[in-house]
């Protein structure tokens, strides 16, 4: 660690320390999902886990920790988040809609033929 | 004292991180199929930028802020164009 | 003031992350945001996407907090499928009749449902209006459908009207 953060006081080390541990135990169970769940599409769930709040806590963290060390208000993290929130569900489901058209193409079973229910 | 326990929480995070890390890896590497490679490369990435993040709080400098950034913007469009690339087979059309 | 500011949202937005990653108030960088911002405004502008009239900003702001509040919940559950013993037995895919026809309002609620854990938008059918949901803990399809018509399809009706 950088020795100027010894200076940090409790009130500003607890929180940090908590917001890091919980952000990664979420983002790892959504990884150890991906392992876990057994079809494609149960698997698009799992990244989620990492990239809602998994990702704000440690940013909330990283907001908390740099703001307390430089005395100054720090949130360019807020950038970050974002751009996470905003381009993950457009990823996912760009992703999903390709599995979609080549399962069907492939004639997988248990795949829904289209979007209106037959 | 203080030091420490930051110390240990920081490591402790990013052993974790690293673990889903790994996670993602083995998706990729074990498929079975393309669409499930994608997937797990699009949450590696993510994993990696909040590793690339909590080095930035160990050291103490925002220069690791840039970073996570570039990996955050170059993520998307990767994993857009791979998508692209599931939906036809090719990139460019 | 149209002609100037064709998206005052989207300028603000632009403006407000260029002040973020500058990391300053300062004349010069906030001067060079806002031409930033007006540039952006004019070529979305040129897109011609129409502009989304918004209502109702206490609904909005209503329906960001229940989202957050939605999605720190789906965390959780899905967090204990992922690690219970029966993490396979009841994904499943649901189709959702939508009554919301405004693309922009059914982005919104794209991205809302893609980004719960839990909940993954597939596909839309734009002619009638048909919804292929993904989700991970189908016990009951009832209980899904409503979720998303009277807690997420509504307040958008209202706030695209």
């Amino acid at each position: 660690m950088t020795p100027e953060a010894a200076a940090l006081p409790w009130i500003v080390v607890v929180p940090v320390c908590l917001l890091l541990l919980i952000g990664a135990g979420l983002t790892l169970v959504g990884a150890f999902g991906l392992l876990r769940l057994n079809s494609f599409y149960a698997r698009v769930h799992a990244p989620t886990l990492g990239t809602s709040y998994g990702m704000g806590c440690i940013l909330l963290a990283s907001m908390l920790f740099f703001s307390a060390l430089g005395t100054r208000l720090v949130i360019h993290e807020i950038a970050i988040g974002a751009f996470v929130i905003l381009t993950t569900p457009v990823t996912l489901m760009l992703v999903a809609r390709a599995a979609m058209h080549r399962d069907r193409l492939e004639g997988q079973r248990g795949v829904p033929q289209a979007a209106r229910p037959d | 004292m203080t030091l420490m326990v930051l110390g240990i929480s920081v490591l402790v995070t990013q052993l974790m991180l690293g673990a889903a890390m790994l996670c993602c890896t083995w998706r990729v590497l074990r498929g079975p199929r393309a669409q499930d490679r994608v997937v797990g490369l699009d949450a590696l990435y993510v994993c990696g930028m909040l590793l690339v993040l909590t080095f930035g709080i160990r050291s103490g400098t925002a220069v690791y802020f840039e970073a996570a950034l570039v990996i955050a913007l170059l993520g998307f469009v990767g994993t857009a164009a791979l998508a692209k690339f599931l939906m036809r087979g090719e990139v460019i059309e | 003031m149209t002609r100037l500011l064709p998206h005052p949202l989207i300028s603000l937005g632009i403006l407000l992350l260029w002040l973020l990653l500058n990391q300053t108030l300062a004349p010069g960088p906030a001067l060079v945001g806002v031409a930033v911002a007006l540039f952006g405004g004019w070529t979305l502008a040129l897109l011609d996407q129409g502009r989304p009239r918004l209502r109702r900003p206490g609904l909005m702001l209503r329906l960001a907090g229940q989202v957050l509040l939605d999605i720190a919940q789906s965390n959780l559950t899905v967090a204990r499928i992922i690690l219970g013993r029966r993490a396979n037995s009841s994904a499943g895919f649901i189709h959702i009749p939508l009554a919301l026809r405004d693309p922009q309002a059914l982005a919104v609620l794209a991205a809302i449902l893609t980004a719960t854990p839990g909940s993954a938008w597939v596909e839309y059918d734009a002619e009638a209006g048909w919804l292929l949901l993904h989700v991970l803990d189908l016990d009951d399809e009832e209980v899904w459908i409503r979720l998303v018509k009277d807690r997420y399809e509504r307040p958008l009706l209202e706030i695209f009207a």
